[in-house]
């Protein structure tokens, strides 16, 4: 194991994001903020509580899990891609790494500023509503998880991307809705019969779900099904970057 | 000696069917610098790019002080710095952080002493905190060799290192490359320069269309492609040349107006003031006079035709 690459790789994105700080951190604060002002005040003040939980301390996990989502994708997506964009990509490929160890420092910070800004974000949240974790260790679970599969999912997009238009593709297009839809703002049991058994094929939801239930105990779906899919997703993104780097996808001529 | 990189029966194609490589052996000794020459597309950099893990080869197999590129490559690539054609660089990055970073990257721990060391070497430590965005080509230039050897590679491969370089820097690098054999390293740099080859190579190859024409001892090819000419224009044409020229290799155009003689630099005496001397015995007057050397690539075709004959 080459731990010193590991580490030179992922300090090297860690300094990143204290280069851009603003971007990185006090960006997506705002936007959290912006919505418990927005989705807490204006619609919380109609709808008083859900399944016995404040309206906005019923966001605060989807609101954690939208940020998790988007950074978690956008760090490892552009911690990859950018080296690709620039040419120095030559140095990891040609240093002596294994693929694992290339993934480890690159989906490890990804992840880690991921997890970072969801503390950051529910710090914030507790300045704004009383917060409540019911299941710390299942709350640790769900953030590392989905940190760690959507990085992952980032990277294979960074490894995909030839441009900087498809970089931003399917975060925006695909994913940005997806957790919209997903119940970070509502709970389904809202929502008409046709409607929930929809949102029952947003694999968003399982982790929204899961996330909130070691909040509060309440959920949309069972928590075993959401542990299961969050593993699920998991193992589609480490064999997929498997697979990647086993036939040099778009890294290796 | 020993050797430090062997190449056997490699080639590549690539998937549009463009072959670049066809079964190129070589063998490289420990501590020589070997410069590759060769026209653009003639496989030399997919050869480097082969050896340092960034292509996969077709067939043949490549080790490096007797690690296979592929089974061993942590201890291969551990061996080898690659300084690539392209100036690939971080853009926002301090000189110092990258070139830091590519020693950890290659599982070396920190070395301040060391980059600093290599910094000064290369003329880059009074902008070691520079962002590497505010640095000149020459200077960036500079940091991608420092990163090639934070590592303190055996094997030091600088493909096209003085492309479009200034002339103090090429000076500089050809200074440096001779300082690193000196420690042992062993040096594959690619070129199209006859006279970064001349000035360094301990051995030249010459690679065309994917295959290696021949690799030889610099001395022995620098006599082969020492040849010039010598074209003298005259005042008046003449019809054909006088006898008492003719023990010189001479040449005359067809409109009369030039003689063309070919002769040798390596050799003692070039004959060029005996020639004049005659022209004048013979009242041939010259109005004017004009050197040329064939082009690397002229050069490559003659010893490509003389190695069939």
């Amino acid at each position: 194991m080459n731990f010193e690459a590991v580490k030179s790789i992922y300090l090297f994105e860690m300094a990143r994001m204290k280069r851009t700080l603003l971007q990185s951190v006090i960006s997506p604060v705002l936007s959290t903020s912006l919505y418990f002002i927005v989705f807490g005040a204006a619609i919380g003040s109609r709808i008083e509580e859900i399944d016995g939980v404040q309206y906005g301390a019923f966001i605060v996990p989807g609101l954690m899990m939208l940020t998790l989502l988007q950074n978690s994708i956008s760090n490892a997506s552009f911690g990859i891609y950018f080296p690709k964009f620039i040419g120095t990509i030559y140095e990891v490929l040609s240093a002596p790494i294994s693929f694992f160890e290339i993934v480890l420092g690159y989906v490890g910070a990804a992840a880690t500023k991921s997890i970072i800004l969801g503390l950051i974000i529910l710090a914030t949240a507790h300045l704004f509503v009383p917060i409540e974790i019911r299941h710390p260790f299942w709350m640790l679970f769900f953030l590392v998880m989905t940190a760690v599969t959507f990085s992952l999912f980032g990277f294979i997009i960074g490894i995909w991307a030839d441009n900087f238009e498809k970089l931003q593709l399917i975060p925006l297009l695909v994913i940005t809705p997806l957790v919209f839809l997903g119940g970070s703002f509502y709970s389904i049991q809202m929502l008409p019969e046709f409607w929930q058994k929809v949102t029952l094929a947003n694999p968003v939801l399982y982790l929204i779900s899961g996330f909130r239930w070691s909040f509060y105990e309440t959920s949309d779906v069972g928590i075993g099904v959401s542990i299961g899919m969050i593993s699920f997703f998991l193992v589609l993104c480490l064999g997929a970057i498997w697979w990647i780097f086993r036939t040099g996808y778009r890294l290796k001529t | 000696m020993t050797t430090a990189l062997s190449i056997k029966n490699l080639s590549k194609t690539y998937k549009g069917g463009v072959t670049a490589l066809k079964s190129v052996d070589l063998d490289i000794e420990r501590g020589e610098i070997l410069a590759l020459l060769g026209p653009n597309g003639a496989g030399k950099t997919t050869m480097i790019s082969i050896i340092c893990g960034l292509v996969r080869p077709s067939t043949g197999t490549v080790t490096v002080e007797g690690n296979d590129i592929v089974s061993q490559y942590r201890e291969a690539r551990k061996l080898i710095g690659l300084v690539p054609q392209e100036l690939h660089t971080e853009t926002f990055e301090t000189v110092w952080a990258t070139v830091s970073y590519s020693r950890g990257l290659f599982g070396k721990k920190p070395n301040p002493a060391l980059v600093e060391q290599i910094l000064r070497d290369l003329s880059l430590y009074e902008k070691k905190d520079s962002q590497i965005i505010a640095l000149s080509g020459g200077m960036k230039r500079r940091v991608m060799i420092a990163k090639a050897l934070a590592h303190e590679p055996r094997i030091l491969f600088l493909d096209e290192p003085t492309a479009g370089v200034d002339v103090e820097l090429r000076k500089d690098m050809w200074r440096l490359v001779k300082r690193l054999r000196d420690t042992g390293v062993t040096i594959i740099l690619t070129t199209h320069y006859i006279e970064e080859a001349e000035e360094i190579a301990d051995r030249v190859g010459v690679i065309r269309k994917g295959e290696l024409l021949l690799v030889e001892d610099k001395a022995e090819l620098m006599r082969k492609l020492g040849q010039k000419q010598l074209t003298l224009d005259l005042q008046k044409p003449l019809e054909s040349l006088p006898e008492t020229l003719s023990h010189f290799d001479l040449k005359l155009t067809d409109d009369g107006q030039q003689i063309i003689y070919s002769y040798d630099t390596q050799a003692n005496r070039t004959g060029i003031a005996t020639l004049l001397s005659a022209l004048g015995e013979a009242d041939i007057i010259v109005k004017d006079l004009d050197t040329q050397q064939r082009s690397l690539e002229d050069i490559f075709v003659s010893l490509v035709v003389e190695e069939k004959q």
